[in-house]
This record gives C-alpha cells, structure tokens and sequence, in this order.
C-alpha cells in the first residue's frame, strides 16, 4: 500500500502562547515546536498499516521552514519511510496548506496513494479543514475524526466519533482519513528507530508562494481576561448566586 | 443586500438546536435566508417551522438513504442549491457534521472558510469572523474575501431566536442516490444511551482526579441530573479508564460553551482550561486553593468535593423546585 501521512508543528501544548509586535503571529524564541498531537495517531495508524501489508510505504509531508526536520526524523524514527519537505516560511490558510499538499502527494506516487492520514485538526489553528480539503481536491472519500480503522487494502469499516456516539462507516479505497485521539497509542522511539532516522531520505522542495488567500488574519490577541472570581463559603450560598446574580439556574 | 443559505442538521428528524442557532445568526445579519434540511422521512414536514427563526425558503431533500449522514451527498446538495440561488453567504454549525462539510463545501464552491466562529460581523463591507486558536489561549480576528464565505458557528455560543410564527415556503426535491454518493456509507449509529452530549449540553459537571474514584462519579451523575446537563471529565480521569474519552474536555477532548461548567476536583492545567474557559459562568470546587482553575472561575469554593457535591444537589433541587 502506499501511504501518506500529513503532520503538522505547532507549539507543545503546555507552551505560552506570547502575541508577536505585529499583533498577527505568536512569538515564536521560547516555544518548543512538536508534532501535532492528533498526527501522531495519524503516523502511527499508516506505520501499523505499513508492518500488516508487506511492500507499504509511508510517506510523510510538511509544510514548515527548516524547524520542521527534527520533526521528520521522529517520524522516521518510529517507522515512516520517507519525508517530503514542503520549504515554506510564510504562513499559509487551510486551503493554501490543502493546495499544497494535495499537488505534492500526487506528484510524490505517481498517482493517488491509497490512503492520506491526517490529524484530526491542528492544535494552533484549530481548523479540522485540512483532511478534506485534500480529499476533495484528490477527488476521494474522506471520514473525519477517526477513532477506529480496519482495512483488508481494499475497502475499510471505520469508527468515527459524533456527538453522544460513533457513526460505524463502510468505504473502499483510496481514502482520507482524520485522526481523533483513541485511534491508537502511538509508539516511543527505540534506540534501533533512532539510529535508522538518520539515513532515511528527506526531499526538500519549494514551495510557489504566489497562491491567492481568500482568508486574511488580521489581528490576534490575548483571550478577554475573566475578573477574579467570588470564593463563596458554603454551597446553598453558591447556588444562590448561580440563581439571583448569574441567573444561569 | 446578501443572501445567505444555513445548513439544517437533524437527528431523527428532529432539527438540531445548533442549527437553528446558526440559522439565527443568518437572519440577525440580515439579507434573504434560505435553508437546505437534508434527511430521512418526515424531512420535509418539520421544515416549515423553520420559518420561525428567520427561512424564507427550505429546500427538503428526504430520502430513506440520507437518514443517516452521507458526506458526498450531503455536500453535493448542498453545494447545488447554494449554486442555483447564487447565496454569498453559508452557515453552519461547527457540530462533528458540520466541521465535516465545510471544507468540502469550501472546495466545491470556491469559497473562503472560517471554522468555529464565536463572532460575524459585516463591517465597512468585509466579513470579519472571530474564533478561538492555539486551542483557546488567543483570539483570532479573520476577514473573508471570497465571492462566496462559509462560516461554521460554534455551538450553543449564539442564541435561537424564535422571531415570528412565519411558516418558510418548503420545497420538497426528488433525490436520486448515485454511485458517487455512496462512496462512504454510514451503516449504523451507536449512541451512548440517554446521554446528553458534554459537547451539546446548557450544563456540564465535570470531575478531575479529586473525585478519588470511578464509583465516585456518582455524585456528578446526581447533580447533572438534577440540573439536565451533562458530565465531563479531565483527561486525567479519562486515561486512568474512570470515564469514556467521550467525556473528555479540553484540547485533545471537547471544547464546550455551556451556560454553567461545574468543575470538580479539576485543577485547571492549560490543556483542560482549552476545553472550557469559553464557557459562560465557570464554578470550581476544589480543595486546593491555588488551584489554577480558580484564576478562570466566576464562582469558587475551596473544599472537599465529598462534602460540598451533595449539599450542592440539595440546593439545587430546591431552587429548581420553585
Ligand atoms: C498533549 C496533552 C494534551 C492534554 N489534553 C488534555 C485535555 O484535553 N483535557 C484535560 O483535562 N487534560 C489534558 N491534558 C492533561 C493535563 O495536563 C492535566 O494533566 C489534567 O487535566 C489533570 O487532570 P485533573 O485536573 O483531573 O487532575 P489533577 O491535576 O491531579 O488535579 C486534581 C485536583 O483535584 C483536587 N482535589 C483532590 N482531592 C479533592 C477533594 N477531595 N475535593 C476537592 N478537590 C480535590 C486537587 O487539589 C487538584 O487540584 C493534556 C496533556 C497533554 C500533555
Ligand atoms: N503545514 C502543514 N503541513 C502538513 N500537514 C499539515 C499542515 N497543516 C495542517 N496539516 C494537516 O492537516 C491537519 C488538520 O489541520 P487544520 O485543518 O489546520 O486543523 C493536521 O492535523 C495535519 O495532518
């Protein structure tokens, strides 16, 4: 099978986030950039793919500046086999991401590969766009939000998570799938991934920068800081509150 | 003067609030507002009233084979009828559906996205959507230049208005299933019994590792009761197999804007606050009183969850008895 998997970098979950001078990106000096978390279990359902049906390739893509290659070599390191680096330092919107990687995916295989993981959504900007944009623009089936997969190469049963349950979906491949937390328990590197990592291939390209935004960012800040609240003593006291002053019961 | 079409969701033939959140929002920002309701028997019949929250037409589609979600087909239809009556503007709530079809939607009709708003506005003539990014710790203020913007809302953030007793003009289509539909088949929806979804509920409890134990979830379970929300968990809770993931709130669980969010035992990491800080009134009982969750709470006691939950339901119970 051939395999993509699309993984993102974005500030580790616990990092500040500090609003840069220009009051439209984030100050990027002190923050330690990983693996989107939802790629991981992206990553780690093409590799468990990859180890089921002999002759696989998992293929990772980015699009990132040169921060990105640590992240590249972890993927290599718990199992994919090659990374295409998309060289691009400006920030694109979720269709110019989209645009970019559906091009560099086919251009990579020849053709459609079989099935492109994708993370959920990214956890800096938040879209859950990416995954389908791409489907659509690869002209195949996409379910999102993943949180189970069996595949025989052919066709595949998938667990998808809804409000208040799951939907079970049939659907044959190629396909997108968008991975949501509980899919799988992705690996830790072995010392043997490690040392592998650092022969396997990494092909750079540019990336054409003249694609036209329909979508502007044009301010970012902090969230509305929320006055202190009242520390109230006892729970009839509280609930008081909550239904003379809130007025939320 | 624009026109917009809002995207109606229904489970069961039962039209989702969100959606009629989201068609609210069309019809407070003015122009024409039409409505596409896609779904299995009884589709139709329910769609006039759709008229109360601001559709002056509803395109039905009902067909036994769109019961159940269909991504291709669902989008195709969509995309069709916001072609043929040349909108500018598409809405729909940010609901796992939702999140769904909007990229597709985007790709197919050219359009410019902004997903999860909390905010639209029409200022000096541009369109301009507010959302939440880098999982709830910035604000994001985006302007949407395309021939045709495609918003989805996030859910239970703006308000239903019920405006008149207006019925819409309904306009029942003929669908035919095509291959090409049919590509992904939805063959069953497993729905965690009876539960209201954290992610939908006006009242969400949650418990952290202060509950001590699964069994303890108990006295959660009581006061959503009492209250009619429902319970979430922190994922602390979630990885040690107390609770199911679905409860999960935060940035790898569930961003949730209920009226009242009740955290129990919950100390407040930055992951956990993503979920929930955009919550209307925050409550916090902790016994802890540096607990981070209190720097986010309207409300705050600090003790021992133990003691305060059951008194809490008491209280409730008699406030809501009036
Ligand atoms: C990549 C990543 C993603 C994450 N995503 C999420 C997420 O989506 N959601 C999430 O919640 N977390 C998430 N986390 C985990 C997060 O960092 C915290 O570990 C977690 O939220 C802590 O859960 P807790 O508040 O239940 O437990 P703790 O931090 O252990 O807090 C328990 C609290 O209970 C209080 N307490 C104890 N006993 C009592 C009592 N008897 N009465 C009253 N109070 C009591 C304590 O004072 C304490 O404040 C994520 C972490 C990472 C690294
Ligand atoms: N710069 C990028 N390079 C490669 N993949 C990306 C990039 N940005 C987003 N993705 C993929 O798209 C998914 C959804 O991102 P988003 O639509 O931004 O929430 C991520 O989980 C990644 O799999």
């Amino acid at each position: 099978m051939n395999i993509a998997v699309c993984i993102s970098q974005v500030p580790d979950t616990s990092a500040r986030i500090k609003i840069a001078s220009d009051g439209k990106t984030i100050e990027t000096a002190d923050v330690n950039f990983v693996i989107n978390p939802y790629d991981e279990f992206a990553l780690e359902e093409a590799v468990k793919l990859k180890e089921k049906f002999a002759g696989s390739t998992v293929s990772v893509f980015t699009i990132g500046g040169d921060n990105v290659i640590a992240n590249l070599r972890k993927a290599f390191a718990v199992g994919a086999d090659k990374a295409v680096h998309l060289k691009d330092e400006t920030p694109k919107d979720a269709a110019g991401v989209a645009a970019i990687l559906a091009e560099a995916i086919k251009s990579h295989f020849g053709a459609v590969p079989d099935l492109v993981f994708f993370g959920k959504e990214s956890t800096d900007f938040n879209d859950a766009q990416v995954g389908p944009m791409v489907a659509e623009l690869l002209g195949i089936p996409a379910v999102t939000v993943v949180v189970a997969l069996e595949t025989d190469g052919t066709t595949a049963k998938i667990e998808r998570e809804i409000e208040g349950g799951k939907e079970m979906i049939e659907a044959g491949l190629p396909l997108v799938i968008t991975a949501q937390k509980g899919l799988n328990t992705p690996r830790v590197a072995n010392m043997k991934g490690i040392m592998a990592a650092k022969s396997k291939p990494i092909e750079t390209k540019p990336v054409s920068t003249d694609a036209h935004s329909k979508l502007s960012l044009t301010k970012l800040e902090k969230p509305p800081q929320k006055q202190v609240g009242k520390m109230v003593g006892t729970a009839a006291e509280l609930v008081g509150l909550l239904h003379t002053e809130a007025k939320v019961v | 003067m624009s026109k917009s079409l809002v995207f109606i969701e229904q489970r069961g033939g039962k039209v989702k609030r969100a959606s009629l959140e989201a068609l609210s929002k069309a019809a407070a920002l003015g122009g024409d507002v039409i409505a596409v309701a896609i779904g299995g028997t009884g589709t139709a019949a329910d769609a006039a009233s759709l008229g109360n929250y601001g559709a002056t037409k509803v395109f039905a589609f009902e067909n036994e084979s769109l019961a159940n979600y269909s991504a291709n087909a669902y989008a195709k239809l969509i995309s069709k009828i916001a072609k043929e009556e040349s909108v500018s503007l598409v809405f729909l709530s940010a609901t796992a559906m939702g999140k769904d079809l909007a990229p597709r939607l985007s790709v197919r009709l050219g359009g410019a996205l902004a997903s999860d708003c909390v905010d639209v506005k029409h200022e000096d003539g541009k369109w301009i959507a507010t959302r939440y990014v880098y999982s709830g710790k910035a604000v994001a203020t985006l302007e949407l230049q395309g021939e045709i913007n495609i918003f989805s809302l996030r859910p239970n953030v703006f308000p239903a208005v019920k405006k008149s007793d207006a019925a819409a003009e309904v306009i029942t289509s003929v669908y035919e299933p095509e291959s090409a539909d049919l590509k992904t088949i939805v063959k069953e929806i497993v729905v965690s019994a009876g539960k209201l979804d954290v992610a939908e509920a006006d009242i969400v409890v949650s418990g952290g590792r202060g509950m001590k134990a699964p069994e303890h979830f108990n006295l959660l379970e009581d006061l959503a009761k009492v209250l009619g929300g429902a319970v979430g968990a922190s994922r602390a809770v979630v990885d040690a197999g107390w609770r199911p993931h679905s409860e999960q709130v935060g940035q790898t669980g569930k961003v949730v804007s209920p009226k009242l969010y009740i955290a129990c035992g919950v100390s407040g990491a930055v992951q956990h606050l993503a979920g929930m800080s955009s919550s209307k009134i925050i409550v916090a009982i902790n016994k802890d009183k540096d607990a981070p969750i209190f720097q986010v709470a309207d409300y705050g006691i600090v003790g021992d969850v133990f003691e305060i939950l059951p008194q809490l339901t008491e209280e409730f119970k008699k406030v809501l008895a009036h």
